[in-house]
Formats: C-alpha cells, sequence, structure tokens
C-alpha cells in the first residue's frame, strides 16, 4: 500500500497530481474464502479490514450489491457520538468513538473525525432535568458531558433564538463527539482493508446460500449476468436496511426490524455558521451541523412508514424546515441544495444486534435504526471478534437477537416495540 | 405525498394519516403460549414490495384502515376498514 503523508501530497502538488494508485482492485469472486461479509458499507468494510487486522484472517470477501458507500454509509447526517444512558450501547458507543479518535491513524487516511462537540438543547425544567439524568449516568460510565447554560449557550452559538416563545432554558453536551467525512471512512477502511489481503467485489449480488447440513457453508450470486457459487466457513451479513429480504433467504426468518426510510438534506454553503452539532430534541426532532464544505447538513424523523425506496417525502421536509425555523431562523433563507433517503433497520428497542445466530455459519450485523454511521468502527471491530471467536466481544455482548424473547430490551427512547418512534 | 383512498372520506394526503403497522399481524389469545406473544409483538415479515398495513386516518374520519401498498414503489392498490363491523355496516351488507 502506498502510504500517505504530507511529503506525497506536495509531491503529488508538483508532479501533476500523477503520483496516485487505485487503493482497491476490481478482483473476481474466487471460489472459496474463509469469511464472506456481503454488504461493502462502512460496516461491512470495516469488519472485514478488523478479521484481518486484529484476527488475521486470510482470506475475506466482501460482496456488495451495489458500489463503496452507494447505500447509508453515503446517506446519513455524518454524527459521531456516544451520549447514550442504558447498558449494552453505553459500552458498546464509547467502545466505538475511542476507536473513531484514531481511526485516521489507524487506516493512514485522514477520515477528517472533527471532535467539534454535540450540543443538546433543553426548553423546560423537566426537559433538563431528564437530559441531567442520563449525562449523569454517562459520566459515572466515564463518558465525557456537560451542562451549558443559557449565557454559554448565548456565547458559543449566537444564531440561536434567544426571543421565541420557548427559548433553549441550556443543552447537553458531549465535547468528544462531532463529525467525520462519511465518503473517507469507507475509502479509508476499503484501502486498508484491500492492503491486508481482502477482495472488495463490487456490483454483485447476493441471491443466495449454500447450505451443508444445516449450515451455511458459502453464498450464490450474481455478478454482470454471471452466475457464482463462492463457498466461504463463515458469512457475515452488514446489509442494514436490506437486512430481513436477506435473512429470508437465509432461513432466518422473520425478525425484529421493520425497515423505513430516513432523509438527510445539505444547503447551499455558506461562511462559518455553526462549530458544533446541534440537536434539537424532545419537542421537535432535528440535527444540523456544517460540512467543511459550509454546506448545513440537517436531518429530522424517519417518513413514518415503512419503505425500502430510497427517496423521501415532503411532509417531513416541512416539519424539519419548521423545526430549523425554530431554533436557527437566520437560516430561513438558505436554499436546499440536496435531499437524499436511506433505508434503515429499525429494530423493535431501537438498538442494534451484532450476533452469531441459530443458524451454523451464519453471523448478524443488523438494527442499526439511526445510529449506523457513528457505529462504523465499532460495529466492525465487534463483528469481527465475534465472527472469529463465535462469541461476542464484551462491548457486544449485550447486543444479541435473543435479548427480545427474553425480555432484555435495549431501549433507549423507551417507546416500546414500535420502530418507526425509536 | 402517498394519496390514500380512505373509503369513508375518498382520497386524502398521507399526512393525515398514522401509520399503525403491519396489518398481517394477529395478535394470539391473552393465554396463548409466551412464543406465540413474542412472535405477534417483535418478529415482522417486513416485507420488500406488497404489503397490507394499518394506517389511522388521524385527521379525517379517525377510522383505522387496511391499505394495500407496496414498500419499494409506494404505489397503493386498496384500502378498506379494518373494523369488518365497520365495514358491513357502511356497505350495508355483509362484512
Amino acid at each position: 500500500m502506498q502510504r500517505y503523508n504530507a511529503l506525497s501530497v506536495l509531491w503529488g502538488g508538483l508532479t501533476g497530481q500523477k503520483n496516485w494508485q487505485p487503493v482497491w482492485g476490481r478482483p473476481q469472486p474466487k471460489s472459496a474464502y474463509d469469511v464472506i461479509i456481503v454488504g461493502g458499507g462502512g460496516h461491512g468494510l470495516a469488519t472485514a479490514y478488523y478479521l484481518a487486522k486484529v484476527h488475521k484472517v486470510r482470506r475475506v470477501a466482501v460482496i456488495e450489491k451495489g458500489w463503496l458507500g452507494g447505500g447509508n454509509a453515503g446517506r446519513n447526517t455524518t454524527i459521531v457520538r456516544s451520549n447514550y444512558g442504558i447498558e449494552g450501547n453505553t459500552e458498546f458507543y464509547e467502545h466505538s468513538l475511542k476507536l473513531w479518535e484514531n481511526l485516521s491513524h489507524e487506516l493512514n487516511y485522514n477520515v477528517m473525525f472533527s471532535q467539534r462537540a454535540h450540543v443538546n438543547l433543553v426548553f423546560s425544567p423537566g426537559h433538563r432535568d431528564m437530559t441531567a439524568r442520563k449525562y449523569n449516568i454517562m459520566r459515572l460510565n466515564g463518558i465525557d458531558g456537560e451542562y451549558w447554560d443559557r449565557d454559554t449557550l448565548r456565547r458559543r452559538i449566537p444564531h440561536l433564538d434567544f426571543e421565541g416563545r420557548f427559548p433553549p432554558l441550556g443543552a447537553y453536551v458531549q465535547p468528544r463527539a462531532g463529525t467525520a467525512r462519511h465518503d473517507a471512512v469507507n475509502w479509508g477502511f476499503a484501502r486498508a482493508a484491500t492492503a491486508l489481503g481482502v477482495d472488495i467485489i463490487q456490483g454483485c449480488e447476493v441471491t443466495g446460500f449454500v447450505r451443508e447440513d444445516g449450515a451455511i457453508v458459502g453464498v450464490e450470486a450474481v455478478q454482470g449476468g454471471r452466475e457464482y457459487t463462492i463457498r466461504a466457513e463463515k458469512v457475515g451479513l452488514a446489509v442494514a436496511g436490506h437486512t430481513s429480504v436477506l435473512a429470508h433467504k437465509a432461513g432466518l426468518g422473520k425478525l425484529p426490524i421493520e425497515t423505513h426510510k430516513l432523509q438527510a438534506y445539505v444547503s447551499e454553503p455558506i461562511k462559518p455558521f455553526l462549530d458544533c452539532v446541534l440537536v434539537y430534541g424532545g419537542v421537535g426532532h432535528f440535527y444540523i451541523s456544517q460540512s467543511d464544505k459550509g454546506g448545513m447538513v440537517y436531518g429530522g424523523h424517519l417518513d413514518m412508514y415503512p419503505s425500502y425506496a430510497q427517496r423521501g417525502n415532503l411532509p417531513i421536509y416541512e416539519d424539519v424546515a419548521a423545526c430549523c425555523m425554530a431554533v436557527l431562523p437566520a437560516l430561513g433563507r438558505v436554499k436546499l441544495l440536496r435531499q437524499w433517503a436511506g433505508v434503515m433497520d429499525m429494530s423493535m428497542d431501537g438498538s442494534p444486534f451484532i450476533t452469531i445466530t441459530d443458524i451454523p455459519g451464519l453471523y448478524l450485523n443488523a438494527g442499526w435504526c439511526y445510529g449506523g454511521f457513528k457505529a462504523t468502527p465499532g460495529s466492525g471491530y465487534c463483528f469481527a471478534h465475534t465472527i472469529a471467536h463465535d462469541a461476542p466481544h464484551w462491548a457486544n455482548a449485550r447486543l444479541t437477537l435473543s435479548r427480545y424473547r427474553e425480555g432484555r430490551l435495549i431501549d433507549e427512547e423507551t417507546t416500546g416495540p414500535t420502530p418507526k418512534l425509536h | 405525498m402517498l394519496r390514500i383512498p380512505c373509503p369513508f372520506c375518498g382520497p386524502r394526503d398521507h399526512a393525515e394519516f398514522s401509520y399503525e403497522g403491519d396489518a398481517s399481524v394477529t395478535y394470539p389469545p391473552l393465554d396463548a403460549p409466551e412464543e406465540a406473544w413474542f412472535e405477534a409483538v417483535f418478529l415482522r415479515e417486513n416485507p420488500r414490495g406488497p404489503a397490507e398495513e394499518l394506517w389511522h386516518h388521524l385527521y379525517g374520519c379517525r377510522a383505522h384502515l387496511i391499505v394495500e401498498r407496496d414498500t419499494l414503489t409506494h404505489e397503493i392498490t386498496g384500502a378498506r376498514f379494518a373494523n369488518p363491523a365497520i365495514r358491513a355496516a357502511l356497505s350495508g351488507g355483509e362484512a
């Protein structure tokens, strides 16, 4: 692998940018691998990377139906945080945040992780007390969190509307949270995994599974009209959004998932306006940050009905725009540049699963709801561990599929088994 | 905007409705084994394609409807009252 550093960038600039090499190839599927990961999103690529790097698995393939980063990895609002209050989530997301903190060095690829703080507005004493409870739990778990009163908030985010009918009272803040460049995360993992010998096979759809004695021992796939049978000792699914489709094919049957779509938006670029991730939750639902290009990146609720279509609907945009005007009215005349939607595995308790399954040889990484992007390195790390050891890492020990049957739900929002509300 | 043909109000914007869940789920008797309840509460077919869904006409006639909708194309091919008694009463015939 050609290593990147400041000198190579400078040298490239002086020599017409001719020193760059392709960082992953177009390998043909081989007849057999040790592990096949289905899904070349951030989670699948991270899993392949950690399988090769940490667990020294030699023959790993990632099979992707579309192209790298064309799914949810390229359809999110790039927020990274670990402000969770329930066991199962706290240790997992904090583990993931710690991996983010060193990810650019780990991958020798600048993922542009910017710890610019995640600011959660509160609007009433009740709202403040409820959030205080969560942030106190976080602090007891060793996760950073602090309170900004109204004066601090006024100083840090001067564009907030303090004159409206319900002005913010203050905010709970996770300073170590922030944003990262979503494409860079995918490309960084793909490049580092390729360097360790992982085959990344794009444009290849898994159409079925190879079974022997009740175990899954490979996949049937189609690439460019050609059919392949690819054997593997272990097959891991990391296809959030389409998990149910593949789970039915694999014989896992029904899962505690409903597929919903979530929209995100980006405005025309403007001058530096907001230097943190701002969240307006509880009353409305709205989160916003500013990209390094200057675009305001924001989102809100799901579209509130199940869908596999990667396109959004307008009523939610109206809701999101109203939320924006309630907290940042200065953005009222800024034009919307692009809008997109991704499809999510909305699980029955709002939390994911990274787990072995009842079918030998099949491993499942699913149920990410809104939270997939920030989980990328942690998910890959824990899924790789689970696949390599047939047992969970301590950070995903509670993220099981059996928890629904056992009544051990990880329901952060306390909204019960109603996927659209998580 | 999806347009849902409410059998009472006529075609209306989906923003008037609230999606309430998979209409193919039926709840078992109260004394059914735990496994049956686990399946009804937590497990979903989650189809990619034609589906029957429960929608509440919250800002309209407030009836619960079973809507036939494709989750991939969003095409809506039918809607009927979820409650067979209402269906019968309003059509003047059998449920």
